[in-house]
């Protein structure tokens, strides 16, 4: 990461279940919640399941693989910390298990993104405890 | 039952400072509300010490401090709804419900920041996400990878209805060219003086893609207020009423996360709209004019759809042409919105349409206009809307 940057970069916090997602990802996984009952995939992490309200659920590997649902591109950055980076697009990728996540591509620039391109996660950490899923073309 | 509401409550006063783009009014935003306040109070024909209930804007005011400021001294209604910039219109149904049931008589309705000279409010989101329901999670899972401000997330949908349904960059450049044209007939728009072509609006740079310098609404100083009480009290009041016909608001699902809904077109307005017409017992084809929160020009475009004024995906067809143009099928944004008059939060938008509807609205009045729409659009996509008609 640029040490030049002034205001550093938003971090997510590391507490509740979005600690145990980023823990996940620090081990080189991408994981998301499944009911253990009716077996519901959900992203953004949720306290009970939202389809069946059954409390029960796992921490279950994700295939790494998606595809690009949209995107957009900030031709100038709105937060500080990523005034080094634009032009830069973040990108909500479509997993295959259904649930969806926004991120950025590591090996695309703004002007090759596509709808549906296939795309697979890798993990960037950004930080001593914080890694991000971030993804490349497949 | 909530058809109860329809035609019993009333928009009785409006007011509005200047809105500007300029350094340091020497006003705070907490004056700019008041200024907006007594002049509505004044356009009523009450003074503040009848006013018994006050809906605040979003984090943008106390009832405490504006009960306090005014002089009401038996405030007994104080609430605000967390929707964001659909807060006006959704507080109008609250207003509505609230006179009607005897929790107040007169309920007054301020917004106002000073979105140019104090923080702008491109700062406000990025940098404090916790105001927002959902900001957690704008925290965890949108603003590490850069997506930290309304634009960023509302381009989103806007690229997908793209894909989707063919819309294209020339019929977002309609809607802002649309609304530029109202403004300048406008002398309270900040845009008044400036024209604009399809070929600037395509010139103009990108944002965030899609969206170009000429698809944002306007940073500005500004307030503006409305007071509502019963039909039966507007009776001696000084200006005829604007009645509140029909008025819903609802919230998309879910509320607090915008990617993964199952369709991102549906929206707050896809639940509250049907509702709100139902409850005036009209139909989209009744309506004379529409007030459209227009935050981006794709919002316009999406929740001209989502209100049925035509069917999802056909916005980019429907704005073309002049149909939401002054002489048009349905004017919309007659006093130039926020993408040409001010960023008011959406209140400005009500009191054009009480403007309207009084037929007070000189160079940009719509012809014999009865009945008009007014739209709120906030957070990741909260609706609200309210049918009024001439009283
Ligand atoms: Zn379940």
């Amino acid at each position: 990461m640029s040490e030049t940057v002034a205001t550093p970069r938003p971090l997510p916090a590391w507490q509740g279940l979005t600690g145990e997602f980023y823990a996940w990802c620090a081990q080189g996984e991408l994981r998301f919640q499944r009911c253990d009952d009716c077996g519901a995939w959900r992203h953004v992490p949720r306290e009970i399941c939202a389809e069946c309200g059954a409390a029960a659920w796992s921490w279950v590997r994700s295939s790494g693989r998606g595809r690009v649902f949209t995107w957009t591109v900030a031709a100038r950055a709105m937060h500080p910390g990523f005034a080094a980076d634009a032009p830069y697009a973040p990108v909500v990728v479509e997993m295959e298990e259904g649930v969806r996540l926004v991120s950025l591509m590591v090996d695309c620039p703004p002007d090759a993104l596509a709808i549906d391109m296939p795309v697979e996660v890798v993990f960037v950490p950004v930080s001593t405890e914080i890694t991000l899923p971030k993804f490349r073309r497949a | 039952m909530p058809t109860s509401l329809s035609d019993r409550a009333c928009i009785v006063g409006i007011g509005e400072t200047a809105y500007c783009r300029a350094p340091g009014s020497g006003k705070t935003q907490l004056g700019i509300q008041l200024e907006a306040s007594l002049a509505a109070l004044a356009d009523a024909g009450l003074s503040p010490r009848q006013l018994d209930g006050v809906m605040p804007f979003p984090n943008l005011g106390s009832a405490e401090e504006l009960a306090a400021n005014l002089g009401i001294a038996s405030l007994r209604f104080a609430t605000t709804v967390h929707m964001g910039g659909a807060a006006p219109v959704a507080s109008l149904r609250v207003a509505a419900a609230a006179v009607v049931s005897g929790l107040a008589d007169y309920v007054l309705l301020p917004a106002g920041w000073n979105g140019y000279s104090g923080r702008r409010a491109r700062e406000t989101v990025a940098m404090d996400v916790s105001s927002l329901p959902g900001g957690a999670i704008a925290r965890d899972y949108y603003m590490p990878y850069g997506l930290t401000a309304p634009p960023q997330w509302y381009a989103l949908i806007a690229r997908r209805h793209m894909h989707e349904f063919g819309t294209t960059p020339e019929q977002l450049g309609a809607i802002a060219i649309a609304m530029r044209k109202h403004a300048r007939l406008n002398p309270g728009a900040v845009m008044k003086d400036k024209a604009l072509t399809m070929d600037a609006y395509l010139a103009s740079p990108m944002i965030t893609a899609p969206y170009r310098l000429f698809d944002c609404c306007l940073e500005t100083d500004g307030a503006a207020a409305v007071v509502v009480t019963t039909k039966e009290r507007a009776r001696d009041l000084r200006r005829r009423p604007v009645s509140i016909l029909g008025a819903a608001a609802a919230q998309p699902y879910p509320a607090d996360e915008i990617t993964n809904r199952k369709d991102l077109f549906e929206t707050g307005l896809t639940i509250a709209a049907p509702r709100a017409f139902a409850m005036a017992g009209l139909t989209p084809a009744d309506i004379d004019f529409a007030e459209i929160y227009d935050c981006f020009t794709f919002e316009v475009l999406q929740q001209i759809e989502e209100t049925g004024f035509c069917g999802r995906g056909e916005g980019g067809g429907f704005v073309e042409g002049g149909t939401i143009e002054l002489g048009g099928a349905l004017p919309v944004n007659t006093h130039g919105g926020l993408l040409s008059e001010a960023h008011v939060l959406g209140m400005s938008h009500v009191t054009e349409a009480v403007r309207q509807l009084r037929g007070d609205a000189g160079e940009r009045q719509v012809a014999d206009a009865e009945t008009g729409v007014v739209t709120g659009w906030g957070d990741f996509g909260d609706g609200s809307i309210a049918i009024l008609r001439r009283g």
